[in-house]
């Protein structure tokens, strides 16, 4: 029997120090998702499918594109990532392509519900939602921990200080321009608790959608003609007769042609909470020098 | 059946018409206002007052009309088909004329460039021709117009040509859901492949009244009072095929060039408010029956009262859909589905047999 305790506490404390010495073989990764899920990994994944834009460049912006194996059909930066199998869109994923791809870890934004349904195949899936530049923040440390990237909080301040010097790259003139940004032709503005309006604000302007209305309302166009913005940004894709609305060719932004269309490839930088976000406020903010210098003053 | 209640009944909705369209010019982005007053009082600025002119002038004022004029071409559009097929749930959409007309708005957007297709360019912007749906200029405003008009008339014939005639109730009924529900998806795969216009034709499926301006309102008043003219001309052949064929016949009526021209004007009432507003729903199935839950009169009557009563009803949506949670929007679309299939449940349910017998 004492035989026995003795093997026994031997047999315990090498392994205590086994697990002493060697703390890296057994380590495992837990990461709960922005749906709640904890999800487990004996290893940092090295087969990740992406669903989402944001969550793409996010990987690649980490240094880490080399691990994505599949993306989602919107994905399309950076340029490396078009040459990668596309395996549908993030609403409507093709299960059968992505579990073809074996992927230890699969990454997909929250409104979905493909999330459930790849996770009763087996698969890992981090659903992680961005909305507002903290999430952009916080979903990238938790990916560059998840990855074992050394510093993620290195990258996100880089990104950071590029929407900071934008803003500083912008003469005290332009602050408190009163600015209109269209997502779409509803007509649904950007309001300033969005992503977009967000980034506006950081940018010292004044959006005429404030808080209250929400992130992306839908407004009277009344409303814009009433606001009378300096400048209006717009997308490529909805900008199509903006100036021949009923009534809008009052609006100061329309009378003095301060008006930004964004052609496609620069919306998406715009609209994509992602780590891009320091490239668009510099394209905002060239948006506004641009439209100061041509026209004269703005009115404060 | 009298004159003097069908008088009183139209009388009472002009009456009720013209109200709504007063409060209409005082709803805006900030909910219920009286901007006359900015723009007769002295003491506001001239740039206030300028303001509050061009607000009423060139936003409310247009889409007051125009959302009047959509309802009224949707009204008697609803009327028309219901007495053509001898159908009480006949309307622009179950016929997939709606769907035909937005299809063909949606392959004229796409060949023609709206935003970026083929004839497009990123300067379109300002440009006065760009081709958009919420264009003003009205050669753009008359091709789209031309072209639902076009899609709703194929629609129509298509649905006909698969019932094999209006013979068989369910059998028309049956075909035109389908043509509906086909044409609806073949818009939606024309969009698809076109990312350019979907955004802007997103809106437009759901029906708005957004950016009517003077052109869209004009143009749908004057097509309004053609097919009244029409109607008015041709209504008798209806009282006569509410009896039957063979009796319409027998009354000495050129039945089939009647209905082939009833059938152009249905599809013109009908692409013309889809082409400016979108596929806003149950104005056309509800106005008739509202009409004939009030009084019993003849065809040409009841399309014209009907034509009134759908004009009030979007009038009415419309206000709604800018003064509920102003400054911001609901699609006008969305309440006429509620307000209009609330209506008709509450019709439904609450009409005695003999009522029912009527629907």
């Amino acid at each position: 029997m004492r035989i026995l305790i003795y093997v026994w506490s031997f047999l315990r404390n090498g392994f205590l120090l086994a697990a002493f010495f060697s703390p890296v073989c057994a380590q495992n990764i837990t990461v709960v998702d922005d749906r709640g899920v904890s999800v487990t990994f004996e290893h940092a994944p090295k087969r990740i499918v992406s669903l989402l834009p944001s969550l793409t460049e996010t990987v690649c912006a980490l240094d880490q594109c080399h691990r994505l194996v599949g993306v989602d059909r919107y994905s399309d930066f950076p340029k490396m990532v078009q040459r990668l199998p596309q395996v549908g869109g993030g609403l409507d994923p093709s299960v059968e392509a992505i579990v073809a791809l074996r992927p230890d870890l699969v990454l997909i934004g929250t409104s979905t519900r493909a999330a459930d349904h790849l996770r009763t195949l087996g698969l890992n899936v981090v659903a992680l939602d961005t909305k507002t530049h903290v999430d952009v923040e916080r979903v990238m440390i938790k990916i560059g921990q998840l990855l074992e990237v050394p510093d993620p909080h290195k990258v996100w301040r880089s990104i950071d200080a590029g929407v900071s010097s934008a803003a500083q790259s912008l003469p005290p003139s332009l602050r408190g321009t009163r600015v209109y940004y269209e997502v779409d032709p509803g007509p649904y503005a950007a309001g300033e608790t969005s992503f977009i309006g967000e980034t506006l604000t950081r940018l010292g302007v004044k959006n005429i959608v404030s808080a209250e209305l929400g992130a992306f309302p839908k407004l009277n166009p009344e409303f814009v003609v009433r606001a009378n913005p300096d400048l209006i940004m717009v997308g490529q894709r909805s900008a199509v007769g903006m100036t021949q609305r009923p009534g809008w060719s009052r609006i100061s932004a329309v009378r003095n042609k301060k008006i930004c269309v964004f052609p496609a490839d620069q919306s998406n930088v715009l609209v994509r909470p992602g780590p891009r976000m320091a490239e668009a406020a510099q394209i905002m903010a060239n948006c506004l020098s641009t439209h100061s210098s041509t026209t004269g003053l703005l009115k404060p | 059946m009298t004159v003097r209640s069908t008088v009183l009944l139209a009388l009472a909705v002009i009456v009720a018409t013209f109200a709504l369209a007063v409060l209409g010019l005082s709803v805006g982005s900030t909910g219920l206002e009286n901007v006359v007053k900015y723009w007769l009082s002295p003491a506001t600025s001239i740039d206030h007052a300028s303001m509050a002119r061009e607000i009423i002038w060139e936003i409310r004022l247009p889409r007051t009309l125009g959302a009047w004029a959509a309802g009224a071409l949707l009204g008697l559009a609803g009327a028309l088909a219901q007495g053509l097929f001898r159908n009480p749930l006949a309307d622009p959409f179950l016929l997939g004329s709606a769907s035909g007309a937005s299809l063909g708005v949606a392959i004229a957007l796409v060949v023609l460039g709206g935003g970026t297709g083929l004839l497009g360019n990123a300067s379109m912007i300002s440009s006065e021709l760009s081709v958009s749906v919420f264009s003003s200029n009205v050669w753009v405003r008359l091709g789209l117009t031309g072209a639902a008009f076009i899609g709703a008339i194929l629609a129509v014939f298509l649905t006909l040509l698969l019932s094999r005639g209006v013979g068989h109730t369910l059998r028309l009924l049956l075909s035109g859901v389908i043509v509906g529900v086909v044409l609806g998806a073949a818009t939606h795969l024309v969009l698809l492949f076109s990312p350019d216009v979907l955004q802007a034709m997103q809106s437009f499926i759901l029906g708005s009244t957004v950016f009517v301006g003077w052109t869209s309102a004009i143009l749908m008043v004057v097509v309004w009072c053609f097919c009244c003219v029409a109607v008015w001309l041709l209504g008798r052949v209806l009282d006569g095929l509410s009896l039957g064929d063979a009796t319409a016949f027998t009354l000495g009526l050129p039945v089939a060039p009647m209905r082939l021209a009833l059938v152009l004007v249905l599809a013109l009432a009908t692409g013309t408010a889809v082409a400016q507003t979108g596929l806003i729903a149950f104005v056309g199935l509800a106005a008739p029956h509202l009409v004939r839950s009030l009084i019993k009169t003849t065809s040409t009557n009841l399309m014209l009262l009907a034509s009134l009563a759908g004009g009030l009803l979007l009038l009415a949506a419309d206000i709604l859909a800018r003064g509920l949670i102003a400054p911001q929007e609901l699609p006008v679309g969305v309440l006429t589905a509620v307000l209009g299939g609330g209506y008709l449940l509450w019709l439904m349910h609450a009409g005695s047999a003999r009522r029912v017998g009527t629907l």
